[in-house]
């Protein structure tokens, strides 16, 4: 019995392992698979494209995405094509990455958020909105007026391809 | 004729092919794939893409005896050459040896493929025609994982490059196939775009004011292996493996093209269920593998916003809207009181079932069922068209084609590319026209006459008339009679009703005399401007000269998908003044607006049915959009009648288009036998499209929803001449300056079904009379002119044409003005 009495003393001056969420947060792993983020370019344009291979990716049909076209008036993407519309249903989302994977200019990105919280099925939907990232310092909201000529390329040339 | 077989062996495999078929075309008739790029079935081989590369050994044949070498075996002695040589371009020979997957083919085809990926922009994350693409499948299946050219030395063009307001070119993607300038030169004759520079430098341009001047621009962009081009209509509209497809019908003109819808939901439109785009079906009888672009861009009608949406009832002289219920018990004490006092008037929009319900409700009210349309004729066609097993694409040496008052470029475009391919093999074409067209360049004879002759015209090629006539027609005469078979098309450019009516009768007495009736190829066919106008009448459907009257003194009459009022100014007056006017349309119309009940109705694309085409082929379309879409509360034509005649106590089918059609085949004898099962049936066809065949015959759809089945015959004879030769009106001169005018029908026309299609606007027929130059200088006309039409005049403008034949005016139909004669 002092034994046992023992062991809940040297307990109680332990560390505890629990942590006090949602006022404390443990750092994510590096892999971690959170909610999808849609990325920027540093001048702020958006790296989606529109291209819908993640939505074709999506094992659980999950993406939706409409394309548009740009023009230099009124660019949101590098390239022709832009998403016009990009919804991702997170009630069906199994976190796989799959679409992270698929994506040829890696705008897709499962980020670290994993609080996500909704009392109906229609707030379970994000939106384009919901999902871009803001924009980086120094970079311009989209849609950007661009001088013509620049933005040409939707896939960006990438220097190694194994990266 | 017994066509020459020729053996040869393809790797390994027998096969056994007529003489002249190229080795790429034997390899698929086999089974083997052999890639391609810039070779097509439907087109003459060029050779310029070498993705084709094979193996080919011939026999060694002793001169001496003319015989096969043989080895000790005692089989022919096989001689390959040192090189590879194009399965395209080489036609078969006895004996031969293609051998496709040996490793010296293998390897030359990765090689080609690196070459012409040397220059591709490998952007299929945005390209239209990225899940659909020849290179991409081509390269995932024989290309080479990686690249040792540069990438930095690859060009960079212009990749947003409008030829025309229709079609965009990207000059990146361009693997300089030439399928597209080879398809507009030598398929439809329309030589507007080519190739400029040379090497890798080569671009396609158009040359061509507005650019890309064709009606057949849209097949470019489905025989294009790369996304090179793509139409502006569906640029970026989706990726092609997210949309659904379903099949239908065009219902444009009589040709009755196959083609598929590719639906899919979209945000964009609040969620509804769209049709993102028009694709062709394969249909070697009607359309090969070919759209025209009306066809391909004028279906925007159906989604668009003007579109009636629920019943509207008049009261207190406004229309306003109403529930079914209170619209049907309306009409049907409307009905009631007006017994056989009423008048049914249909538009060739509808289908087969609609026209059958609508037929019977007129009938069992004993009311007319009249057509509305302004060319006649259609139960001689009935009786002389060409009968089962008849195929405009199988005419060649020993056929003959006569084609009066049409030009069926503009009226029936399908029609006109099929003559034309049959005068390539061999048929002989006799145009008879007023004014220039577009098949006079491959006709045999062009016989021209003056507006108003065209009956007599036809006449003089009768037997009996033609000692006298002139030495063109003579001679035109002599080939039409010495024909193997003889199809008679006719159209009704410059025709009203009544002259076309007596033009039909005299080309039915014309196939007649020649001994071309009842036999398979040979007959008469009329170009209609709507798709279902020949079933209406296979449907018991008929046109009236005196329809105004008729009109007017009716108790109640029905429209349906027919705009009379918007039409014609005199039908207008008639209309208003009718006791009781129900319209079911898709849109407000001009007659609508004048309507005491308008029931609003579904597009074809919502909805199932059959159309009857300008060939007596009955096909099937079937339903893309989802009931409850874009009209909820919409019904289907047939349905209408078929409530209103259960208030009635008349016994019609409002629900299953199919059980609809089995009452058409139970009583109209041509129907008997047809059901939905056997408009079902399909058959292998050549070329063949669809699947992974992607490289070989472009981005048609294979058609697994049916090839139709043509009506039945009915017997033919003299006595179904009748009746007897029509005496056409003579029109009075208001003055003695007075300019005849003529109507005329162009392919993109102002009609209620094209108009919502914004893309086709600048190409849209203009509200004016066509008059040569010299012509309107003698008659003082300048820019606006008076065109009279029933002792009224209208203000109209006046377009200067070297195309219109001299001492007339032209008026396009559609562009809601009719008249008679023209004056300063």
């Amino acid at each position: 019995m002092l034994e046992g009495l023992m062991t809940t003393l040297k307990s109680m001056f332990e560390k505890p392992v629990t942590i006090q969420y949602p006022e404390q947060k443990r750092p994510v792993r590096a892999r971690f698979k959170g909610r999808h983020v849609l990325k920027r370019y540093e001048n702020g344009l958006e790296k989606c494209i529109g291209c819908a291979l993640c939505a074709a990716a999506c094992p659980a049909d999950a993406i939706f995405v409409e394309s548009a076209e740009n023009t230099d008036e009124e660019r949101y993407s590098p390239g022709e094509r832009y998403a016009s519309t990009y919804e991702i249903n997170m009630l069906r989302c199994i976190f796989c990455g799959f679409c992270e994977d698929a994506c040829p200019t890696e705008a897709i990105v499962l980020g670290d958020n994993y609080e996500l919280s909704f009392t109906s099925r229609a707030e379970s939907i994000y939106t384009k909105d919901m999902l871009l990232e803001p924009v980086p310092p120094g970079g311009q909201p989209t849609p950007q007026r661009t001088p013509a000529g620049v933005f040409t390329r939707s896939v960006p040339e990438m220097k190694d391809p194994t990266d | 004729m017994v066509v020459k077989m020729v053996s040869l062996t393809i790797d390994g495999r027998a096969v056994a092919v007529p003489a002249g078929t190229l080795v790429v075309d034997a390899a698929k008739k086999a089974g083997i794939d052999i890639p391609v790029f810039c070779y097509h079935p439907k087109l003459d081989p060029v050779g310029m893409c070498r993705q084709c590369l094979v193996e080919i050994g011939r026999p060694l044949i002793d001169r001496a005896t003319n015989q096969f070498i043989l080895d000790a075996d005692g089989k022919p002695k096989i001689s390959f050459g040192p090189k590879l040589e194009t399965a395209c371009t080489t036609p078969v020979s006895e004996g031969m040896v293609v051998v496709t997957d040996s490793d010296k083919v293998v390897a030359a085809r990765k090689d080609v493929l690196e070459f012409i990926l040397t220059s591709h922009p490998l952007d299929c994350p945005i390209c239209d025609k990225g899940g659909e693409c020849p290179l991409q499948n081509l390269t995932m299946r024989y290309g080479p994982p990686v690249s040792r050219f540069l990438f930095d030395e690859k060009m960079h063009l212009a990749k947003h490059v409008p030829l025309g307001e229709l079609i965009y070119l990207d000059r990146e993607r361009c693997i300089q196939c030439g399928r597209c300038v080879r398809f507009q030169s030598e398929l439809v004759d329309d030589p507007v775009i080519g190739f400029s520079q040379r090497g890798r430098a080569l671009q396609i341009v158009t040359f061509s004011n507005p650019g890309f001047d064709s009606i057949w621009s849209g097949n470019t962009t489905d025989i294009c292996p790369v996304g090179a081009l793509t139409t502006a209509d569906f640029r970026f509209g989706a990726r092609p493996w997210e949309m659904n497809a379903s099949a239908s019908i065009c219902n444009h003109c009589a040709v009755g093209c196959n083609l598929t819808y590719n639906v899919r939901r979209e945000a964009k439109a609040g969620g509804k269920t769209v049709i993102k785009r028009v694709m062709p079906r394969q249909n070697e009888m009607v359309n090969e593998i070919w759209l025209c672009d009306k066809g391909r861009l004028a279906y925007h009608y159906m989604e668009s916003d003007q579109r009636l949406e629920q019943p509207l009832v008049r009261k207190g002289g406004e229309l306003v809207p109403a529930g079914w219920d209170e619209a049907l018990n309306l009409v049907t004490e409307k009905l009631r009181s007006a017994g056989n006092r009423m008048v049914m008037l249909v538009g060739g929009r509808l289908s087969n079932e609609d026209l059958f319900n609508l037929g019977e409700l007129t009938e069992a009210q004993g009311g007319q069922k009249l057509l509305y349309s302004y060319m006649g004729g259609g139960d001689l066609v009935s009786r002389f068209a060409p009968p089962k097993g008849s195929n405009l694409g199988e005419l060649g040496a020993g056929s003959v084609v006569l084609v009066v008052a049409c030009d069926l470029h503009q009226e029936a475009p399908l029609w006109w590319l099929r003559l034309k391919q049959a005068v390539k093999r061999g048929a002989k074409l006799i145009v008879a026209s007023a004014r220039p067209t577009r098949l006079d360049k491959f006709a045999t004879h062009v016989v021209r006459y003056a507006y108003g002759e065209e009956t007599r015209t036809v006449a003089a090629f009768l037997p009996v008339n033609v000692a006298g006539a002139p030495q063109v027609i003579q001679s035109a005469a002599k080939t039409l009679t010495e024909a193997e078979d003889l199809i008679v098309i006719y159209g009704s450019d410059g025709l009203y009703l009544e002259e076309s009516t007596a033009l039909a009768r005299t080309c039915a007495e014309l196939l007649l005399k020649t001994n071309h009736t009842g036999k398979v190829n040979s007959g008469l066919l009329a170009a209609w401007q709507n798709g279902n106008l020949q079933g209406g009448w296979e449907l018991g459907f008929r046109t009236v000269p005196d329809l105004a009257e008729r009109l007017e003194k009716a108790a109640l009459v029905w429209v349906a998908a027919a705009d009379p009022a918007g039409d014609d100014p005199a039908l207008a007056k008639a209309v208003r003044r009718t006791g009781f006017l129900v319209v079911q349309e898709l849109f407000l119309t001009e007659t609508a607006r004048m309507a005491d009940v308008v029931f609003p109705v579904l597009v074809n694309a919502e909805r199932e049915g059959s159309y009857t085409s300008g060939e007596r082929r009955v096909q099937r379309f079937y339903p893309a959009l989802p009931p409850k879409g874009i009209v909820p509360e919409a019904r289907p034509d047939f349905a209408i009648p078929a409530l209103v005649g259960e208030k009635l106590g008349i016994e019609l089918e409002d629900h299953s288009a199919a059980l609809v059609m089995e009452h058409i085949a139970a009583k109209f004898a041509a129907f008997a036998g047809i059901n939905y099962q056997r408009l079902a049936e399909v058959a292998e066809q050549w070329p063949p499209v669809g699947g992974s065949d992607l490289y070989y015959g472009g981005t048609s759809y294979l058609n697994r929803q049916g090839l139709g089945v043509t009506l039945s015959d009915v017997l033919q004879g003299e006595s179904l001449l009748n009746p007897a030769p029509i005496q056409t009106t003579q029109r009075q001169k208001p003055s003695a300056d007075a300019l005849p005018v003529y109507p005329i029908q162009l392919l993109y026309d102002r009609g209620t079904t094209i108009l919502p299609s914004a893309l086709l606007h600048e190409r849209l027929v203009q509200p004016a009379v066509w008059v040569h130059p010299t012509t309107a200088a003698e008659h003082k006309l300048q820019s606006k002119a008076r065109l009279i039409y029933e002792g009224e005049a209208v203000e109209v403008a006046v377009l200067l044409s070297e195309q219109t034949p001299p001492k007339v005016a032209l008026l396009p139909r559609s562009v809601g003005l009719l008249g008679y004669w023209l004056e300063a």
